[in-house]
C-alpha cells in the first residue's frame, strides 16, 4: 500500500495498491434521501422522440434487468441491439427464482411502507449498501407490480380476485408477491414477451447464441462490444451510443452453485479489464437450504425455497455415531435443533448467512448427515414431521407439494416420510461492477443493471429482493438515467477504428491460444479445482491464512491453465469447450480478486464472515470505523501488477447504523 | 453401472449426421442424465474426440433449454425435463438412444442441439399483452376471478422447451400456441388483443413449418409441465370466434 487512510495495515497489503477515493456524483445530495429520485428525474436530460430512433443502445443479457430495459427503451423509440448466450431470451437465469418479489404496496395494511422496505434492505445488507440506491429500489417497487399485472403475469390471487401476499425472509410484514414457486419464470416471461413485442415493432433486434467477449473503449468511453456467434464462430463488432451490461452474477466461480451452467462473469470481467471498477467482489450469498452434493460428478446444485423454513425444523444428531442412522430411529432427546437452541427468538427463520454458517459448523463438528463426500457428511435435516402432525399431510402438500416433488425427483427420497437433507450453496452475488446512482460505471457510457452491478443489496440480500432489483433497474431506473446520457452522446466510431481492430484481434488471439495449447487437462477440471478453492477458503467462513493460501493456489492454477488446457475442435463451429475455456479463464482472475477483497475486508458483514472478526459468542462483528466503504477495484494489469483499491465511503442519514443482532 | 449409448452426431446443419456408439462405465445412479453425458464428454476430450454438443442451462427443470429424445421419448421416460432425469431410471447394461428434437421447424445445429427460434417468432407475432412501461394502472384496480387466475397460471408454466413439437407425429406447435392463447385469454388484460393474437400466432406457426393438430395427444404426454391438451380446444375456439368477428 502506498498510502493508508485506515488505522492498521490491511491483511492484503501485499496484494494491492491503494488509489484515490471514489464517490457517487450523480445522486442529488442537496436534497434528503427520500427526495433524491424525484429530484434526479426532474433535472435529467431528455431525448426528443424523433431523435431516439437514431440512437443505438447495446444491451447484453436478457434476464429481468436486460429484457425489461430493452423492451422499455424500445417502447420509447430507441434502437436496441439485444444479446444473450442462450438460444432464446426467455431462458435467462432469472427464470429459476422461486420465492417471490417484494413491493411496498401495503395491501395487507400491516404497516408496510417505502421506508420499511428500505430499512429492511439496508439492515439486511448489514449497512454495506448505498443508501440512496436502496431507497430508490423500495420507492419504485410498487410500480413493478402494476407493470407486471398489466402484462398478464399470473400472480397468486385471493378468492376476492385481488393479489395475494406472503411473508418472506423473516421480515415482519407480508409484502412478497408470488406466482406459486415460479415467480421468476412468470416475471421473466412477462418481460420477454414485452421484448419480443418490440422485436416485432422493429425497435429491438435480438442476437441469441451470441456471447460478448470484449468491450470497446475509447478514451474512457464505451463504444461497443465484440461478440462471438456461438453457432458459426464468427467474431462480430457491434457499436452503439451506450452499452448496458445486464449479465447477471458470477456465482459459478465456485463451480457448484444454484446458477445455470452458462452463467459467467466474462462480459463484466472484460469490462473490468477495460477500466470498469469491480465493487465488493467478495460479497457472496450462500443459501442455507439447497439439496446437498451427492458425488464428484455433480454439475450443479438445486435450491429448495426459503419458505420451507417457515414450517420445517432444522436439526442434526447430538452424537456423531448417530449420523449414519435412519433419522426416524433417533429419539427426540438425541436431536440437536441447533438454530432453535442458539437463536431462540428467530429459531429456524434466522437470515440466510447465519443459517448457512451454523450448518457448516455442525458438519465441521462431524455431526452432518447423508452420504460421505470426500470423507465428510455435508447435510443437515429439514424435518416436516412436526408440521405434518400439526397441520395434516394435505395442508403440507398444498403448501409445499411442488418443492417436495422436486426433492424426490433429485434424491429419490420421500420427504413426507424422511426428513429432507439440505446444505448451503452459492446462490447469488451482491458484488458486481461499480455503478453510480445513474447505474453508470466509471467507464462513461457503460451502464450495469441487475445482479451484475453491486449497489443495492449491500453485504447480504434479503429474500425476494433480487427480482425486485432486476425489474426496478430495467423498467424504472435505467430508462431515465440512460436518456440523460444519450441526450449528449459521445462521438461515434466505425469498425476501422484502432480500438475496434485491437479488441477484435485480442479476442481472436485468445481463441486461437485455447485451441492450440493442446495440453492435458479439460476446462472443467480447472473449473472444479478453482471451485473447490473458492468454496473452501472464500465461502461461508474466511480467514487470513486460508485466503492467502487460496490466492497463491489460484495463481498457480491460472498459470497451469494457460499452458496445459486441452480444448478440441475449431473456432468456426459450435464449440462448447471453447466457450467454457474463455469463461473459466475469466473466473480464475475473478477468483483471485474476490480473495484479495475478502482478505482486505478484515471484518464480518452479511455473507462475508471473517474468522478473525467475531464477537465472544461467535457472531459476526462488523467494524464500521474501518470498513464502512465500498471496495471498488481497478484492474491492475497482467501478472505482476496488483489491483488498485478505490474506497467509496458509506454514510447513512435516513437510517441509523446499528449492529445486526438476531439473538 | 455400465451403459451403451447410441448418440446422433452431426457436425453442423449442412452435413448429414449418423448414430455413433459409445460405452460408458462408472455411471452412478445418483447422476443426472446430463451429468452422465458430461462424464462421456470428459472421456471423449481425454481421447481427443470432439465432445457431444447438447443444450442445457439451469439444470433444475425450469429454463427449457435441455432437449433430448431418449429412447424415442421427448425428455425420456419421466414426466420431467431431461435435466431432471436421473440414471436410477436405467439399469446396468442398458442401451440408451439419444437424439435431438426431430421436427422440420427445429433444424439441427450440431449433434443434439436444435434451433428453436421459431418459438420466439411465434411470440413476436402476438404472444403478449401490449402494455408500455409506465402506463399500467394500479394492480388491484382489476380483480381477477381466482379460478381464472389459477387456470392462467397453470398454462403459463410452459417453458418453451419444444417437447410437444418433438413428440408430435405432425410436428405441430399447437400445445405451445394454445398454452399462450389460454394464459393471456383467461385474463381481463388479455381481452383487447385476443382475436388478433390467435390469428397471428397460428399464421406464424404455419409459416414456420409446424404441422397441424390431429388430436393425437403425444404433446401433452411428453410435456414436462403437464400442459393439458384442452388448451388446443381453446385455441380452436378462439380462432373460430376471431373468424366470426371478421378476422
Amino acid at each position: 500500500m502506498t498510502e493508508s487512510t485506515t488505522t492498521r495495515v490491511s491483511d492484503a497489503a501485499d496484494y494491492f495498491t491503494l488509489g484515490d477515493a471514489i464517490a457517487d456524483t450523480k445522486a442529488p445530495h442537496d436534497v434528503s434521501v427520500p427526495q433524491m429520485w424525484e429530484e434526479r428525474k426532474a433535472h435529467a436530460n431528455l431525448v426528443n422522440p424523433a431523435n431516439r430512433r437514431k440512437i443505438k443502445v447495446i444491451m447484453v443479457g436478457t434476464g429481468l434487468a436486460g429484457a425489461s430495459a430493452a423492451a422499455t427503451l424500445g417502447e420509447a423509440g430507441y434502437h436496441v441491439e439485444s444479446f444473450c448466450y442462450q438460444d432464446s431470451p426467455r431462458r435467462a437465469h432469472s427464470i429459476a427464482a422461486q420465492g417471490g418479489i417484494n413491493a411496498a404496496k401495503n395491501y395487507r395494511n400491516d404497516g408496510d411502507s417505502v421506508y420499511r422496505l428500505f430499512y429492511d434492505t439496508v439492515k439486511g445488507g448489514d449497512f454495506r449498501s448505498r443508501e440512496s440506491n436502496s431507497w430508490r429500489l423500495a420507492e419504485v417497487s410498487a410500480s413493478i407490480i402494476d407493470q407486471c399485472v398489466a402484462q398478464g403475469v399470473p400472480f397468486a390471487r385471493e378468492y376476492g380476485g385481488l393479489l395475494d401476499n406472503r411473508s418472506f425472509g423473516g421480515v415482519q410484514v407480508s409484502r412478497t408477491f408470488y406466482a406459486r414457486g415460479q415467480t421468476g419464470q412468470q416475471l421473466l416471461i412477462g418481460a420477454y414477451q414485452a421484448l419480443e413485442r418490440q422485436v416485432a415493432a422493429g425497435t429491438v433486434t435480438t442476437h441469441t447464441r451470441h456471447e460478448m467477449l470484449e468491450l470497446v473503449v475509447v478514451d474512457g468511453v464505451a463504444k461497443g462490444i465484440i461478440v462471438r456467434d456461438m453457432v458459426t464462430g464468427e467474431i462480430e463488432t457491434h457499436l452503439g451510443d451506450a452499452v448496458v451490461l445486464a449479465t447477471g452474477g458470477y456465482g459459478n466461480v465456485y463451480f457448484l452453485s444454484t446458477n445455470a451452467m452458462g452463467c459467467n462473469v466474462t462480459a463484466a470481467w472484460r469490462a473490468h479489464r477495460k477500466g470498469a471498477y469491480m465493487g465488493n467482489p467478495c460479497y457472496t450469498q450462500i443459501h442455507p437450504t439447497c439439496i446437498p452434493v451427492s458425488g464428484e460428478n455433480q454439475s450443479k446444485l438445486t435450491l429448495m425455497s426459503e419458505s420451507l423454513r417457515n414450517d420445517g425444523r432444522i436439526w442434526v444428531p447430538k452424537k456423531k455415531e448417530d449420523c449414519a442412522k435412519d433419522p426416524r430411529d433417533i429419539p427426540e432427546e438425541d436431536r440437536d435443533y441447533y438454530l432453535e437452541r442458539i437463536y431462540p427468538a428467530f429459531g429456524n427463520l434466522v437470515p440466510r448467512d447465519i443459517a448457512s454458517r451454523q450448518a457448516k459448523y455442525m458438519c465441521d463438528d462431524g455431526r452432518g448427515v447423508g452420504p460421505e463426500v470426500d470423507g465428510v457428511r455435508r447435510g443437515v435435516y429439514l424435518d416436516f414431521a412436526d408440521a405434518i402432525d400439526r397441520l395434516g399431510l394435505e395442508a403440507v402438500k398444498t403448501k409445499y407439494g411442488n418443492l417436495f416433488d422436486m426433492y424426490k425427483q433429485i434424491t429419490a427420497e420421500n420427504p413426507y416420510e424422511l426428513p429432507m437433507r439440505v446444505y448451503p450453496a452459492v446462490h447469488y452475488v451482491m458484488g458486481g461492477l461499480w455503478v453510480d446512482y445513474d447505474l453508470e460505471s466509471n467507464v462513461s457510457g457503460l451502464f450495469v443493471a441487475g445482479e451484475a452491478n453491486f449497489s443495492d443489496q449491500g453485504a447480504n440480500r434479503l429474500g425476494a429482493s433480487a427480482l425486485m432489483q432486476g425489474l426496478a433497474d430495467g423498467y424504472f431506473v435505467l430508462p431515465y438515467t440512460i436518456a440523460n446520457y444519450l441526450a449528449h452522446p459521445a462521438e461515434r466510431i466505425d469498425e476501422s477504428h484502432p480500438a475496434v481492430v485491437e479488441a477484435k484481434q485480442a479476442v481472436e488471439e485468445r481463441i486461437n491460444h485455447f485451441l492450440t495449447v493442446n495440453g492435458t487437462r479439460s476446462v472443467d477440471s480447472y473449473h472444479k479445482e478453482l471451485g473447490h478453492l473458492m468454496w473452501e477458503y472464500c465461502g461461508m467462513e474466511r480467514s487470513k491464512e486460508g485466503l492467502t493460501h487460496a490466492i497463491e493456489s489460484i495463481r498457480e492454477l491460472k498459470a497451469d491453465f494457460w499452458k496445459n488446457v486441452k480444448v478440441l475442435g475449431t473456432a468456426d463451429t459450435l464449440n462448447q469447450s471453447l466457450e467454457r475455456a474463455g469463461r473459466v479463464a475469466d473466473f480464475l482472475e475473478l477468483g483471485e480478486l474476490m480473495c484479495i477483497d475478502a482478505l482486505n475486508r478484515r471484518e464480518s458483514a452479511g455473507g462475508h464472515f471473517r474468522a478473525e472478526s467475531q464477537t465472544p459468542d461467535g457472531e459476526a462483528e462488523r467494524i464500521d470505523e474501518e470498513f464502512a466503504y465500498v471496495a471498488a477495484w481497478e484492474w491492475g494489469g497482467e501478472d505482476g501488477h496488483t489491483p488498485v483499491l478505490h474506497q467509496e465511503a458509506l454514510s447513512y442519514e435516513a437510517i441509523e447504523m446499528k449492529a445486526r443482532s438476531y439473538k | 453401472m455400465k451403459i451403451k449409448l447410441k448418440i446422433w452426431r452431426q457436425p453442423n446443419a449442412g452435413t448429414k449426421g449418423a448414430m455413433h456408439d459409445y460405452d460408458l462405465a462408472e455411471v452412478s445412479e445418483d447422476m443426472s442424465f446430463l451429468e452422465m453425458l458430461d462424464l462421456l464428454n470428459e472421456n471423449l476430450n481425454e481421447q481427443g474426440e470432439d465432445p457431444v454438443a447438447f443444450d442445457s442451462d439451469c439444470r433444475e427443470g425450469i429454463c427449457g433449454t435441455c432437449s433430448l429424445m431418449i429412447n424415442g421419448q421427448a425428455h425420456g421416460p419421466d414426466v420431467a425435463t431431461t435435466c431432471q432425469l436421473h440414471m436410477r431410471s436405467f439399469k446396468d447394461g442398458d442401451t440408451i438412444t439419444v437424439e435431438p428434437w426431430r421436427a422440420e421447424a427445429f433444424p439441427v445445429l450440431k449433434d443434439l442441439i436444435v434451433d428453436r427460434s421459431a418459438f420466439d417468432r411465434i411470440i413476436q407475432s402476438g404472444g403478449f399483452i401490449s402494455a408500455n412501461t409506465g402506463s399500467a394502472p394500479e394492480a388491484n384496480n382489476l380483480p381477477v376471478e381466482k379460478a381464472k387466475a389459477d387456470r392462467a397460471f397453470d398454462v403459463a408454466t410452459c417453458i418453451g422447451c419444444g417437447a410437444c413439437v418433438a413428440a408430435c407425429p405432425n410436428g405441430s406447435a399447437s400445445l405451445f400456441v394454445g398454452a399462450k392463447i389460454t394464459h393471456l385469454g383467461e385474463l381481463p388484460q388479455g381481452q383487447p388483443e385476443r382475436d388478433m393474437r390467435v390469428v397471428d400466432m397460428v399464421a406464424q406457426a404455419d409459416y414456420e413449418g409446424f404441422g397441424g393438430c390431429t388430436n393425437i395427444g403425444e404433446c401433452t404426454a411428453a410435456c414436462p409441465k403437464e400442459i393439458p391438451q384442452d388448451v388446443i380446444s381453446q385455441l380452436n375456439k378462439d380462432l373460430r370466434t376471431a373468424m366470426k368477428h371478421g378476422h
